[in-house]
């Protein structure tokens, strides 16, 4: 297990250091100048230098890497003479449109995004898991197909285009709920759950038709085996065999697998918040990206990058630890 | 020579059965056959595409200011979005321009961007796939990291990072195809690598070693034959989900750019207007949805043709 445990997490600190190399290299060595990318539109010859000059630019490129790499690690300034713009640990960059270090653009709309998708992990789980032990206790019957046909069509759909469709259904047709306009939770929390519903669903559908299969045949699968027909035989109610030993058997592995849905979960919030507005993290490197502000992009890929490594490495051993009969390999 | 023997008698006698049965279980399933009919339509009508929007009289870039009513922000004149006998789907708000030659034109990126990404992640996945599985020892440490790697990483997220970098005069479609496949060739590649490491042991593959067959040959004559099947399965399982990811990088801004127009990039346009002009809204995204829908549904019963004790979609009945 140790030696395990070990393997894994150099492979994963490798993992992360060659994907800081890779964003180094796609954002600040492919571009053939930077500067201009940097500056945005409409920078002259001598902005041009001085940024140059700034962000250490007019150096060798080894020297610019271990800077950059300095800078996730300890912090770096960039300065032109008198103007000094301090980026403290950890430094995943400067935005010099906005003035501000990349990090704590992110501090700010780390908000929104947490509450967008803790929200529609709850709602996934929740819909999914019991959608999928309805489906397995009526299995044949119609309201498992009614169940399968609907998860099909929730799996498949595009969560622009099935967001869009609430948003016409309950905001345009029925009138329940306003367009979704994002209210911090500390200010009012009844506005900012009213407002969130929408988003919360339109990120849950497609995870909760995925849920609803894996909750559906796992319960199938527990329910046949022979520790249940034993409860059976001894008379125990099946509303507590399902509720209890059925329900362990089945949700132990698929709650520990919702660590991998962490990727999926941030290119869905990606979406989700473009379509409604929402000013969180996802908002921010579209936006970043259509105003080529790079070094919002490169930071905010490496932070989702080694979120999503982290999570997964995570996910393994979790996996590993609750279920022992995972080899560990 | 007897290795190539073997093979041929071993083709000869299996395959067209097997053929036949794929194709009869594929046939008796309604679902996948829907799937099957709609996709066909809506690729016909994609290749089709200049002579229907010929037919309908119209093209999908002249401005139709004169359907539009200014009083009210632009939105088309009659009942749904200015749908009739001169725009069959109907106008755009502000513009327009004609819907049905514009999802049309939708449907075409969507296919060419969805197919071309395919090959791209076969050529890639199976190349790399071969080499982990027959390359020995170190080859597969590190083809493996790769392989790890490729599939670890938020493809979307890079995607829209690479997007940013590359200048607006690069042809997006092909852009689309590059980028997309570049972070999404791990699974076939995962998938060729298992194969190939069960099939290696195989007697066939032993005795085609020992009548001094090379690496290379093995690698295309012996073994690629036997991973196609659930190569067929993955790829088709590949095609509405690169769709999605155009559509979702259209509709982030950075995938396809006016004057081509895609599903996705519609929707994003088509946002502000969910009350004033529905139509608008609902062209392009049941455009998508079904497609995708056919797609999913086709490749999944492949997959339970191919393999019917494989997990499908729709749950079997157990």
């Amino acid at each position: 297990m140790t030696r395990y445990l070990l393997r894994r997490f150099a492979s994963t600190v490798v993992l992360l250091l060659v994907m800081v190399a890779l964003i180094y290299v796609i954002f600040y060595a492919l571009p053939s100048n930077p500067a201009v990318l940097v500056c945005g539109k409409g920078c002259g010859g001598g902005q041009l230098a001085a940024i140059d000059h700034k962000l250490g630019l007019d150096q060798p490129e080894y020297l610019q890497f271990w800077h950059f790499l300095e800078g996730i690690f300890v912090g770096r300034d960039y300065s032109s003479g008198p103007d000094v713009s301090h980026c403290a640990a950890p430094c995943l960059g400067f935005s010099f449109q906005n003035d501000q270090p990349v990090l704590s653009l992110i501090g700010q709309r780390l908000p929104v995004s947490l509450s967008l998708t803790t929200g529609a992990m709850v709602v996934w789980l929740l819909v999914g898991v019991s959608a999928g032990v309805l489906s397995a206790l009526r299995a044949g019957r119609l309201t498992d197909r009614v169940v399968t046909a609907a998860s099909v069509l929730a799996y498949g759909a595009p969560i622009f285009v099935s967001g869009m469709l609430l948003l016409m259904l309950f905001c345009g047709y029925l009138h329940w709920l306003d367009f979704p306009v994002y209210v911090p939770l500390t200010e009012n929390p009844a506005a900012w759950a009213k407002n969130l519903l929408l988003p919360w669903f339109t990120l849950a559908i497609a995870q909760a038709a995925v849920y609803t299969r894996l909750t559906r045949t796992g319960m199938l699968e527990t329910l046949s085996e022979d520790h249940i027909r034993t409860f059976r035989a001894y008379g125990v109610r099946e509303r507590r065999i399902v509720g209890r030993h059925a329900m362990r058997g089945t949700l132990t592995p698929i709650i520990t697998l919702s660590a991998y849905d962490f990727g999926y979960i941030l290119v869905g919030a990606m979406l989700t918040e473009t379509l409604f507005g929402l000013p969180g993290l996802g908002q921010l490197i579209v936006q970043s990206s259509n105003n080529v502000d790079l070094p919002v992009v490169a930071g905010l890929t490496l932070v989702a990058g080694a979120a999503i490594v982290v999570a997964n490495t995570a996910a393994d051993l979790l996996y590993a630890v609750v279920d022992r009969r995972v080899v560990l390999s | 020579m007897t290795a190539e023997l073997i093979t041929e008698v071993g083709v000869s006698t299996e395959a067209p059965t097997r053929g036949r049965q794929v194709r009869r279980r594929l046939l008796a399933d309604r679902m996948a056959m829907a799937g099957l009919v709609v996709a066909g339509v809506m690729i016909v009508a994609a290749l089709a595409a200049p002579l229907l929007i010929h037919l309908e009289g119209q093209d999908p870039t002249t401005y139709h200011p004169e359907l539009l009513d200014s009083a009210r922000g632009g939105v088309p004149r009659g009942a749904f979005g200015g749908a009739g006998g001169a725009h069959w789907l109907g106008v755009e708000p502000t513009t327009g321009r004609d819907l049905f030659a514009r999802a049309l034109g939708g449907a075409r990126i969507s296919f060419l961007v969805a197919f071309g990404t395919l090959i791209v992640q076969i050529l890639l996945g199976v190349s790399v796939g071969l080499a982990a599985g027959l390359g020995g020892k170190v080859a597969d440490a590190f083809l493996g990291r790769l392989i790890d790697l490729a599939i670890s990483f938020p493809q979307l997220i890079f995607a829209i990072a690479l997007l940013a970098i590359v200048p607006g005069t690069f042809p997006r479609p092909i852009l689309l195809m590059i980028v997309i496949g570049l972070f999404g060739w791990g699974g076939v590649a995962r998938l060729i690598r298992g194969q190939v490491l069960s099939l290696r042991t195989r007697d066939y593959v032993a005795a085609a070693r020992l009548s001094g067959a090379g690496r290379v040959r093995i690698a295309l004559r012996e073994i690629l034959p036997g991973v196609s099947a659930p190569l067929v399965t993955y790829a088709a399982l590949l095609l509405p989900s690169n769709m999605i990811s155009e559509a979702g990088l259209s509709f982030l801004g950075v995938g396809v750019r006016p004057p081509d127009s895609s599903w996705g990039q519609m929707l994003s346009t088509a946002t502000t207007w969910f009350q004033a002009d529905p139509t608008y809204v609902l062209v392009p995204g049941l455009l998508l949805l079904l497609n995708v829908l056919a797609f999913t549904l086709l490749a999944d019963g492949v997959r339970t043709a191919l393999d019917p004790k494989a997990p499908s979609l729709r749950g079997g009945r157990k």
